[in-house]
Formats: structure tokens, C-alpha cells, sequence
């Protein structure tokens, strides 16, 4: 019975597919395992608005929307009404081809990523063998939009923001494959399936994720904030921010086109966080082992609930980077931790099992990690602020 | 000769064009790019999922963006003021017609276009790996020694900038 609840969907899905006749049956196939995450998940995304709203809200000592319907529920449903009704402001010296398509773009882009993550047991859109590569190669589609966006406003403020996203994009794209290229190597495979059972097995009642281990924390640290960069999420969202340069690289467009951009971002944050579930947490697979019965598609929404919850709180209680010293964390501090870090998954693969490899793995990655940002930090000369107001 | 195939080529061979003869520099760059998503969908016909996907990653990815942001620093991409089609057109069809006609007809008479066609390997992941490290190590290592040398090289000069501005 377990099984079978676990395993609902592949099975409507055959049943279903018995209906068509053999010659449109790899059609039909494509359609149903492509229509359920064209609903789940801007559907989530739809959630995640209120959810975001009300919880910055409560973080900064007020109720986030509560007129429309009970608990602000229906807040969704008036973001949505609202946005396609706006009218369609398009600037008249702008390049109506490209600013028209630049925003499908990041909405195809962003799609494409679900490909890949395996959402439960035997459900996957697509099992590559390089999918991981397939991954990162469609989220690099996402920064040609943000240029095109950018430059076919012809408006210096929206190429100011693109420039900024667009080298704020680049150079934490580095950090977040060699995060994942430890996965890589632990697993053997490209293949995000095989990375998930390579993450299944339970010593005693505890799982045997990667982020259970010192260099796969690490890494999962630094995947998961190369992926709020490469969503332009605060803290990192100074291309976008509305007291920096409102709304940076889409600021002339308005309503529906707007809400695909706002859409477009969410679902990048969405893919990255569900590949960080795959490398990382395990993918659907349960957090104890005696809680394997629950099914397998419950335990990656949970999870990715978990990890929106975080996006969430990271952002209303951090402070948005500058532009520099965005770029010198990620340059400096994350790419050496993020080497460093494959250095020390080598060490783990290589010592015996035992107390032993786990002390010298957690010096390893603690020691840089201290030493490095001290002596970051040292060479600014930072002190004490100290204010001079008016006599 | 399969649809799959013609439309693609179609679309890599519209995309390029389209990039030597359209008047606005961006959208020049944005037809390239079109022309390289060609490019590796047809590797993923034939099969190289590998390289297919290393194509989108490194040419849509790091080279169409370095165009961009060339664009975008030095603001030169207003439309052209001189035609496309330069007044020696046809002179340079028959030169370029005549160049194909030759390396066509010496490709098809050649030995090896007479060889029997191998069976299609799998190119799978693991095998490229493999060959990267037993076969093709040195290869591997002088490219990495490249690349580092390079990467020093430009931050030595955007440092010479630094200094020179401070």
C-alpha cells in the first residue's frame, strides 16, 4: 500500500497511456510528464509569493497582506488579475523584437531546468547521463536574457543593472559548479538519478546524505548561496533592488511581461533549490529510516519548502551587498573554499572510515575557512564606525 | 536525411547568416547565439550528449556573453551607416563558389570518404572521463597549464590597470 501511494502518479500515467494508440504514445508520454510541472510549480510559485510576503512581513514586526480573503490567502489571485490587466507599456525608441522576447526566454530557461531533478521515486522528466551538466548549461541561458532585457530598454539604468547582473551571474556561476563538481566525484556520475541512489542507504536511523559530511556541508553551503546569486535574491539583489536602481534591467516593462520576469526568477530559485536537494539532502529520499514509508515526492517538497523558508528568512534579515564586495566574496572567498573543497573530498575518499577522517576533514575545511576571511576582513582595516553629527 | 536534421540546419544555417548580414550589432550577437543552440542541437541528434550540453555551457554561456558585455562597454552598436553587401558581390560569390566546388570535389574523391563508415560509438560520460585520464593526460594537463596561464595573465593586467588609475 505504501508503494502504491508512493508510486500514484507513475501509475496513472501508464494507465493513461493505454488510452492512446502506439504510434502517439512517446508524445503523449512527453505531455504527461511535462504538464504536471508546468502546474506544480508555478503553482508554488504562486504560494511562495504570499508565503514570502507574510513571512518578511512578521520578520519585520508587521502582518504582511491580510485584506484580500482570509489570512491574505487570495493575495495571489489579485497579483495575477492585476498583472494581466496593466496595460503593456513598451518604450518607443526600444527594440520591440528583442524586448519582446526576452522575457520568454528567461521563462523557457528557467523551465528547462526541471528536466532533470528527480521530484520522486521513478519520476523524472528526463534520466540523462550528463544531467547535472544539462542543468548548468540551460541556467547560463538565463544571463543572455538578462541582457537582452537590459539593453533593449535603450535606458542607461536598465544596462547599468544588466551589466551588474550579468557580471554578478558570471561570477558566482563558478563557485556553484565546482560546489556541485564534489557531488560529482563522490557519486561517479553525471546523472542526477544516480547521485540519489548513490545518497540512499540509512546507517542505523540516519541517512546518508552528502550534507552529512564535513566537505559535503561545505559545499552545500556554498551552493546554496551561489544559487541566491544566481537568482538575484537579497542579499545579492543590488541589479534589482528598488532603492539601488529600481528594478535594474526590467524596469520598462510592465505587467504581464513583468510578472513573467518576477516568475522567471522564482522558478530559477526553485531548479537551483531542487538540484541542491539532489546533490545534496538526498533528493526524495526519507530523513530517518523509519520514516521510508511516507512517500518519496512529500519528502522533496519538504524539503524544497525548507530551503524556500531559508531563502526567505536570509532575506529579510540580511543586508544587501555592494557591488565590490559582492565580487571579492566570490573571487576571493568562495572559489578558494570551493577548490579547497574538492581538495578535502579527495582526502575523505582516500583516508579509512573512522573518527580519524572526520577530525582531519573538519580541520580542513574549518581552518581555511576562519583564516581566510579574517585575513580578508584584516586587509580592509575596518574599525569601529564612529559618527559626527552637527553642532 | 531526417526532418529532425533539416530543420535544424535550417535553423544554424538561418542563425549564421543572419549574423554576417543583419544591420544592428545585438542583434547580430543574438543571431550568433542562435546559430551555436543550432550547433548543439544538432549534436544532440547525432547522439554526443556530452558535447552537446558543453557546447550551450561554454559557447552560449562564456563566449556569446563575451560579446556582450564587448558591447556593452564600448557602446558601439548603433546601426551601420554603410551597406551590408559591399559592391564586389559578385565577384566574391564566384571566388567563394569556386573555392567549395574544389574542396568538395577533392573531399569526395578522397580515400577516406570511401571507408566504411564505423559502427556508432557510445560516447557516454564515463567513457570521455576515461580517455581524459589515461589517454589524453597530457593533453589534459598542458590545457589546464593554459588556461591558468591565462587567467594569471589577465589579472595581472587588470591590476597594472588598478595601479595606473590609482
Amino acid at each position: 500500500m505504501p508503494e502504491t501511494i508512493d508510486q500514484i502518479f507513475v501509475i496513472v500515467k501508464h494507465w493513461l497511456l493505454g488510452y492512446v494508440p502506439a504510434e502517439v504514445q512517446p508524445l503523449f508520454s512527453a505531455l504527461l510528464s511535462v504538464v504536471p510541472i508546468l502546474v506544480v510549480f508555478p503553482l508554488l510559485f504562486a504560494i511562495t509569493t504570499l508565503l514570502e510576503r507574510k513571512g518578511l512581513g512578521r520578520i519585520q514586526n508587521r502582518y504582511g497582506p491580510n485584506r484580500t480573503g482570509p489570512y491574505g490567502l487570495l493575495q495571489p489571485i489579485a497579483d495575477a488579475v492585476k498583472s494581466l490587466t496593466k496595460e503593456d507599456v513598451v518604450p518607443h525608441t526600444a527594440d520591440e523584437v528583442v524586448h519582446f522576447l526576452a522575457p520568454l526566454l528567461l521563462v523557457s530557461a528557467a523551465l528547462l531546468g526541471y528536466a532533470v531533478l528527480p521530484v520522486g521515486r521513478n519520476m523524472i522528466v528526463a534520466n540523462l547521463n550528463a544531467g547535472v551538466l544539462f542543468f548548468f548549461a540551460v541556467g547560463s541561458l538565463v544571463e543572455l536574457a538578462v541582457f537582452m532585457a537590459g539593453w533593449s530598454s535603450r535606458n542607461k539604468y536598465s544596462l547599468l543593472g544588466a551589466m551588474r547582473a550579468i557580471a554578478q551571474m558570471i561570477s558566482y556561476e563558478v563557485p556553484l559548479v565546482l560546489a556541485s563538481i564534489v557531488v560529482i566525484m563522490a557519486a561517479g556520475s553525471l546523472s542526477t538519478v544516480a547521485i540519489v541512489k548513490a545518497q540512499a542507504g540509512y546507517a542505523g536511523i540516519w541517512p546518508h546524505w552528502f550534507v552529512f559530511t564535513p566537505w559535503g556541508f561545505a559545499g552545500f553551503v556554498l551552493f546554496m548561496i551561489a544559487a541566491t546569486v544566481e537568482s538575484n535574491r537579497s542579499p545579492f539583489d543590488l541589479p534589482e533592488g528598488e532603492s539601488e536602481i529600481i528594478a535594474g534591467y526590467y524596469i520598462e516593462y510592465s505587467g504581464f511581461k513583468f510578472a513573467l520576469f518576477f516568475l522567471g526568477e522564482y522558478l530559477g530559485m526553485f531548479a537551483t533549490s531542487g538540484m541542491a536537494i539532489t546533490l545534496f539532502l538526498g533528493g526524495w529520499a526519507a530523513p530517518f529510516s523509519f520514516l521510508t514509508w511516507v512517500p518519496s515526492y512529500f519528502w522533496f517538497f519538504s524539503k524544497l519548502l525548507v530551503l524556500i523558508a531559508g531563502f526567505i528568512w536570509v532575506r529579510g534579515t540580511l543586508p544587501r551587498l555592494r557591488m565590490d564586495q559582492l565580487m571579492n566574496f566570490a573571487w576571493r572567498f568562495m572559489l578558494p573554499m570551493a577548490l579547497l573543497n574538492i581538495f578535502i573530498a579527495g582526502v575523505w575518499h582516500f583516508m579509512p572510515a573512522g573518527l580519524s577522517r572526520w577530525l582531519v576533514c573538519i580541520i580542513l575545511v574549518a581552518a581555511p575557512c576562519i583564516l581566510l576571511s579574517r585575513g580578508l576582513k584584516k586587509e580592509k582595516k575596518l574599525q569601529v564606525r564612529t559618527y559626527r553629527f552637527a553642532e | 536525411m531526417t526532418v529532425a536534421f533539416l530543420i535544424l540546419a535550417a535553423l544554424t544555417t538561418a542563425g549564421m547568416a543572419a549574423a554576417m548580414g543583419l544591420r544592428n550589432l545585438v542583434h547580430c550577437v543574438l543571431a550568433l547565439t542562435l546559430g551555436f543552440a543550432g550547433l548543439a542541437a544538432l549534436y544532440l541528434q547525432l547522439g554526443a550528449q556530452f558535447v552537446g550540453f558543453t557546447q550551450i555551457l561554454v559557447y552560449v554561456g562564456a563566449v556569446a556573453i563575451l560579446a556582450v558585455f564587448a558591447i556593452m562597454m564600448t557602446q558601439s552598436a548603433g546601426s551601420m551607416t554603410r551597406p551590408v553587401f559591399s559592391s564586389a558581390w559578385l565577384t566574391g560569390s564566384l571566388v567563394a563558389g569556386s573555392v567549395f566546388a574544389v574542396l568538395a570535389w577533392a573531399i569526395c574523391s578522397s580515400a577516406a570518404s570511401r571507408k566504411m563508415l564505423p559502427p556508432e560509438p557510445q560516447a557516454t560520460v564515463h567513457q570521455i572521463g576515461d580517455a581524459l585520464m589515461h589517454r589524453f593526460v597530457l593533453p589534459l594537463e598542458i590545457i589546464g597549464l593554459l588556461l591558468t596561464v591565462a587567467l594569471i595573465g589577465a589579472v595581472v593586467l587588470a591590476m597594472h590597470g588598478k595601479r595606473e588609475t590609482q
